[in-house]
């Protein structure tokens, strides 16, 4: 049946376009799909590009009763106050900071989850275990905030009840900057592990069986299975999703930081203000529309470089995984 | 299966042995972490107030007491019109976000169509650069008049270029031979598209209504963004946010239940917000996990 209809279909396909004279008659065929389009064009169009040219606001003082068009045009003045200031750097030092520790740590956490589940040959220990690790990437960041704030809490805190049962001094977490890079990274461990390793293991599960039959005929234990099938296997998997988040090193991750910090945490600061959290603060609570812009527009044209640099070297690494 | 059978009965030396038994270590070990704050919320909420206040969270209430339920059902009206507004902001939201997604999704990977790659790097390249928040805000808020409309929380989620993505990845799977002979048959791209790529893409959308509704259950920055504490009814996870850091919500519950104010179960009642706000996406779960799964496998190699 398929092979009768197949050819047919494909000849008709070929030939519909040449026998339409110019580019009017093509793309009025197309008219359809580009109405189907036409939501999400619309969608994208207003959320995502009407906002862009906003960014002007980074270059004037606004104020609300003037506008956008009367408020003083200052230049570069914002981002000059930015960097004497030494905020633009603090910030972009932690949000890259973060980031790279959240892809490196994460990505490898992840690679050692999915090979030890891997290894496992108990069948409702494997999907216990998957179901469970998957379980904290379901729930809200308000709710992570507040997990954090049960361990935490210094007067109700659990880590404190097991302190003190051990005889221990309670430590004052929430006003302890230094340990807040720890917190944050091992809670976002806590949240994406089960998530991320999925992909991987799906990875490892497209590895030939006959592969990993013939090395154990040749006498390969565990670990040299692992470590010359399948770590081999899963480079490339991790190149990708490696430079692919590379992409994304300037974007911060607004939510976790916002609740496991809380909004006005100034003690905290030095070690976990990031570019979201700053724009979030100088919008809301000082009302300093342009400079939040400032950094807004500062991290996406950085953002971008970076993007399209990782993007080259995916090109390089793997022509069929680049994004453009 | 039969590769695992022989692999069984081959490997059972010594190094392998210890790599098995060191998974089961770790990985039952990290599920234990991972599970543990859950229980944390749960035994707190069900710990009469004065044993928290002394001996802090535990995982097991020594001092079993449904009093922060109570409290938090006192004045149901509140918690259940957040959870009216969440329901009807996922309901709605899923719906529609499921049928353009797929539509988009559909019609941007048809070979046949020649603006297609235009049109996906109009959505793509949102993910490249974006305005930022400050004129996200002034949009919505000022231009759009959005403000303390459920409308903004409910817009900004329909659509995203991952899922699009994801779509679109989903429906290359579908022949276009299919597509193709409808074409001769008369069918047009919309009908097509309805009456035949809608039924078979069921898993594909499943996954994506999954991902979209989650999205909209967890919402709380556009919320906290753009509703304010004017609006009585709000999404349920901002409602959950103001019990946690806000005091007002405790003097309104002691107020309304009449229950003196140092005797409000401040602590407990945080929790057992938790657990009523969480409780339907935990309970669900893991009926519709392989869903996700799916979506997380496929949406991982690009299409």
């Amino acid at each position: 049946m398929k092979t009768i209809t197949q050819p047919k279909a494909v000849a008709a396909a070929e030939t519909r376009p040449r026998t339409a004279n110019g580019g009017w008659k093509r793309f009025w065929n197309n008219r359809t799909l580009m109405l189907m389009c036409a939501p999400a064009v619309i969608f994208f169009a207003i959320f995502a590009y009407l906002p862009m040219p906003g960014l002007y606001l980074a270059f004037i003082r606004y104020n609300y009763t003037d506008g956008i068009f009367k408020s003083a045009f200052v230049g570069w003045d914002n981002f000059r106050f930015l960097v004497m200031t030494g905020d633009l750097w603090r910030l972009t030092f932690n949000t890259i900071a973060y980031n790279l520790a959240f892809i490196i740590l994460g990505n490898c956490l992840q690679i050692f989850v999915a090979i030890l589940l891997n290894e496992l040959r108990k069948k409702w220990f494997k999907k216990v275990a998957q179901t469970v690790m998957f379980l904290p990437f379901f729930i809200s960041f308000v709710i992570v905030g507040l997990i954090a704030y049960n361990i935490l809490s210094y007067d109700y805190g659990l880590l404190n009840g097991i302190l003190e049962s051990l005889g221990m001094d309670p430590v004052k977490t929430y006003s302890n900057p230094h340990v807040w890079p720890f917190i944050i990274i091992i809670t976002f461990l806590w949240q994406s592990t089960g998530y991320g390793s999925i992909v991987y293991f799906a990875a490892i599960m497209g590895l030939d069986s006959e592969v990993v039959e013939a090395s154990e005929i040749d006498g390969a234990n565990a670990l040299q299975r692992i470590r010359y099938i399948v770590l081999p296997w899963l480079k490339p998997t991790f190149i990708i999703l490696l430079l692919f988040s590379l992409g994304g090193v300037l974007r911060g991750n607004f939510g976790l930081i916002y609740n496991l910090v809380g909004a006005n945490n100034t003690v905290l600061y030095s070690t976990t203000d990031i570019i979201e959290t700053y724009v979030f603060r100088s919008m809301f609570n000082n009302f300093n529309f342009s400079m939040g812009s400032a950094v807004s527009l500062y991290q996406s044209v950085f953002g971008f470089i970076v993007v399209i640099t990782a993007n080259w070297l995916v090109k390089k690494a793997s022509p069929d995984n680049s994004l453009f | 299966m039969q590769g695992e059978v022989v692999r069984k009965s081959i490997r059972s030396d010594a190094t392998s042995l210890f790599v098995r038994g060191f998974g089961y270590a770790f990985i039952g070990l990290f599920s234990f972490c991972c599970l543990i704050p859950f229980l944390l919320v749960l035994g707190t909420s069900f710990t009469k107030e004065s044993e928290i206040v002394k001996h802090g969270f535990n995982l097991w209430p020594k001092v079993f007491s449904t009093f922060a339920y109570k409290i938090v059902f006192e004045n149901p009206g509140l918690i259940i019109g957040s959870y009216a507004v969440t329901v009807g902001i996922t309901v709605v939201g899923t719906v529609l976000g499921l049928f353009l997604v797929a539509m988009t999704g559909y019609a941007l990977q048809r070979p046949d169509f020649q603006q297609r790659n235009t049109i996906s790097f109009f959505i793509y390249f949102t993910t490249l650069f974006s305005g930022g928040l400050v004129p996200f805000y002034l949009l919505i808020k000022q231009y759009l008049g959005l403000g303390d409309n459920y409308l903004a929380v409910l817009l900004p989620g329909l659509m995203s270029p991952f899922l699009i993505i994801m779509m679109k990845s989903f429906t290359k799977s579908i022949p276009h031979a299919i597509t193709e002979s409808a074409k001769i048959d008369g069918a047009g791209d919309f009908t097509i598209f309805v009456r035949l790529i809608l039924p078979m893409a069921t898993p594909a959308l499943a996954t994506i209504g999954l991902f979209i509704a989650l999205g909209y259950w967890n919402e709380w920055y556009n919320a906290m963004l753009f509703l304010s504490a004017d609006m009585k009814y709000r999404p349920l996870q901002l409602f959950l946010y103001g019990v946690i850091t806000s005091a007002d919500f405790i003097k309104n519950s002691s107020a309304s239940s009449n229950v003196p104010l140092r005797d409000v179960p401040l602590e407990s009642m945080k929790m057992a917000t938790a657990i009523v706000a969480t409780g339907p996406v935990i309970l669900f779960y893991p009926f519709v996990q392989r869903y996700f799964i799916q979506g997380i496998t496929v949406g991982a190699v690009k299409g």
